[in-house]
């Protein structure tokens, strides 16, 4: 039991300390794609330590939902870490205190109280964004819903660690139709969710034109640092909900044994790096949509989740 | 069903499902060819799969004369018979919105699933379980598309999906039917396209467009 708690820690860590460097990695990659030089790879520890050495301002008119809100949005990420399988084969310590449900409403939970803050200072850009961001979340959260739902009616759980083997047993299973449509759905949402290219511009800095960014525009100092850590690291969940519970959970350890911590940190780095590349992809290849073509992106992915529960019951239900 | 085929034909539905969502979804009419011309290879792809399965040299053979006709010689014969303004616009005129389009296209989904398992329930247990409700969605969300879109080219995409739809789900009950019958329905469907084509470029030439909706009065020639 100290060993699977030992686990989750490093679990944590290892989001904490690498979601950083992704972010970098995925910065760079798409620059140079563009045929610019871009920012260094670490230049996002480099951002975090300068803001933590800031000093904070925090305007007079606003309250404690706006000092609490930074914590929140860092601590959210971290503990669904500890609910999903990051590193490892087999279900840890408090892998049955929630499922993908719990975990989603979590996150959902640190971009409730993002969205609350950046109403809060009456800055007249946060509330804008914080609208906006809204508007892409309610469109998205049904989303997530039908692909958790459709995912536990195939598998008979949403226990993410139950969910991940389920496609590969037998292994052919990894090819149902019902999976593939649901990874296509789930990317869609991780797109919304994090403001990225098709849905809204992360580099993009023109007030009036932004939608996940502007919620921490009010932010300084060790806020500032926190909220972008947080962002960080809520991407970084995302995608390793994506890679290693709903896509194949390969490279994971095994056993409890360090030596296969340590290659599978090395092996899911090697999948999120292949996952950005794609990114990089579809980034350099799309143009950002108009606000109101927004609903339509995501109705889109609605369909594809509902495509995908109805082609399970077309597959399976008379087979 | 032996193996990985079963689950790949399974894949090829469900991809070809998701191209009949979006020839309902998309705008352009370029872009409506292109998700037919996918839907046609995921068809193409379970013929063989389903060759594959049964063990039936037909579908092989069917599957190669679908492959030569739908993805490659009817969008160059709309490609150069069609003019060339209709083929590049980009806002196709519907009747519904986006959305609203997509979400009854997913209740004919759920319908067809209904209506195969019927059908399903009275065909023989050999039939590959998930081509005749997908085939069923198919024909049914390409008579969908005919109904919401009001340009010409798209329409005859709306009809060729019904035809795919059609034969997705009738190679699943009859894997032997005579070849003969495959080609004069190959040649059908040609032929189709290119009346279908040179009507719209008439059409185009005498009115300037072919946006069904502003076609609805009959304008004769003044008499003299």
């Amino acid at each position: 039991m100290i060993a699977h708690l030992l686990y989750n820690l490093v679990q944590v860590a290892f989001v904490m300390g690498l979601s950083p460097l992704f972010a970098g990695i995925l910065n760079r990659a798409r620059e140079m794609v563009q045929s610019k030089r871009g920012p260094s790879i670490f230049q996002p520890y480099r951002d975090l330590a300068k803001l933590f050495h800031k000093d904070e301002v925090i305007s007079e008119e606003s309250s404690w939902i706006f000092r609490v809100t930074p914590y929140l949005v860092f601590v959210t990420p971290v503990f669904v870490t500890l609910l999903i399988p990051v590193l490892t084969r087999f279900p840890l310590f408090f892998a049955f205190a929630g499922d993908m449900l719990a975990a989603g409403s979590v996150l959902a939970l640190g971009g409730f109280f993002a969205a609350l803050a950046a109403i809060d200072t009456t800055n007249p850009y946060g509330p804008m964004g914080a609208s906006r961001t809204r508007m892409v979340s309610f469109l998205a959260e049904p989303i997530f819903m039908i692909v958790f739902f459709t995912v536990s009616f195939v598998a008979g759980s949403t226990i993410p660690y139950i969910v991940q083997t389920r496609w590969i047993t037998p292994p052919a299973s990894f090819f149902e139709p019902v999976h593939i449509l649901l990874l296509l759905s789930f990317l869609m949402i991780i797109l919304a969710e994090n403001g990225r290219i098709p849905v809204d511009n992360p580099s993009g800095h023109f007030e009036l034109a932004m939608i996940d960014e502007s919620k921490g525009l009010e932010y300084s100092g060790r806020g500032a640092a926190l909220m972008k850590w947080g962002g960080y690291m809520k991407f970084t969940v995302l995608l390793i909900v994506f890679l290693n519970v709903l896509l194949h959970p390969w490279g994971l350890a095994a056993t409890l044994a360090p030596a296969q911590a340590l290659v599978a940190i090395l092996l899911v780095s090697v999948k999120i790096l292949g996952f950005l590349a794609v990114l990089v992809i579809i980034e350099s290849s799309l143009a950002k949509l108009r606000l109101f073509r927004i609903s339509e992106f995501l109705t889109a992915s609605f369909i594809i989740a509902v495509a995908a529960m109805i082609s399970q019951l077309f597959t399976g239900g008379a087979a | 069903m032996s193996g990985v085929l079963g689950p790949l034909n399974d894949l090829a539905g469900g991809l070809f499902l998701l191209n009949a969502f979006a020839m309902v979804a998309t705008r352009q009419v370029r872009g409506c060819m292109r998700f037919f011309i996918w839907q046609s290879i995921c068809l193409v792809a379970s013929a063989a799969l389903i060759g594959g399965i049964t063990g039936t040299a037909e579908l092989f053979i069917v599957a190669a004369i679908n492959l030569l006709t739908k993805p490659v010689i009817i969008p160059l014969l709309l490609r150069r018979s069609v003019p060339q303004d209709i083929q590049t616009r980009r806002e196709i005129v519907q009747v519904l919105t986006v959305p609203s389009a997509l979400l009854s296209a997913l209740v004919i989904a759920v319908f067809s699933y209904f209506a195969g398992r019927t059908l399903l329930s009275a065909a023989a247990p050999l039939v590959p379980a998930a081509n005749v409700p997908i085939g069923i969605a198919g024909l049914l969300l390409g008579a969908f598309t005919i109904t919401v879109r009001r340009e010409a080219v798209p329409q005859l995409f709306g009809l060729m999906a019904m035809e795919n739809g059609a034969f997705y789900a009738g190679m699943a009950f009859a894997p032997d039917l005579p070849l003969i019958a495959e080609v004069a329905a190959a040649f059908d469907a040609l032929i189709i396209v290119l009346l279908v084509a040179i009507l719209t470029r008439a059409i185009h030439e005498r009115v300037g467009t072919t946006e069904v909706s502003s076609l609805t009065t009959l304008k004769e020639e003044p008499r003299q």
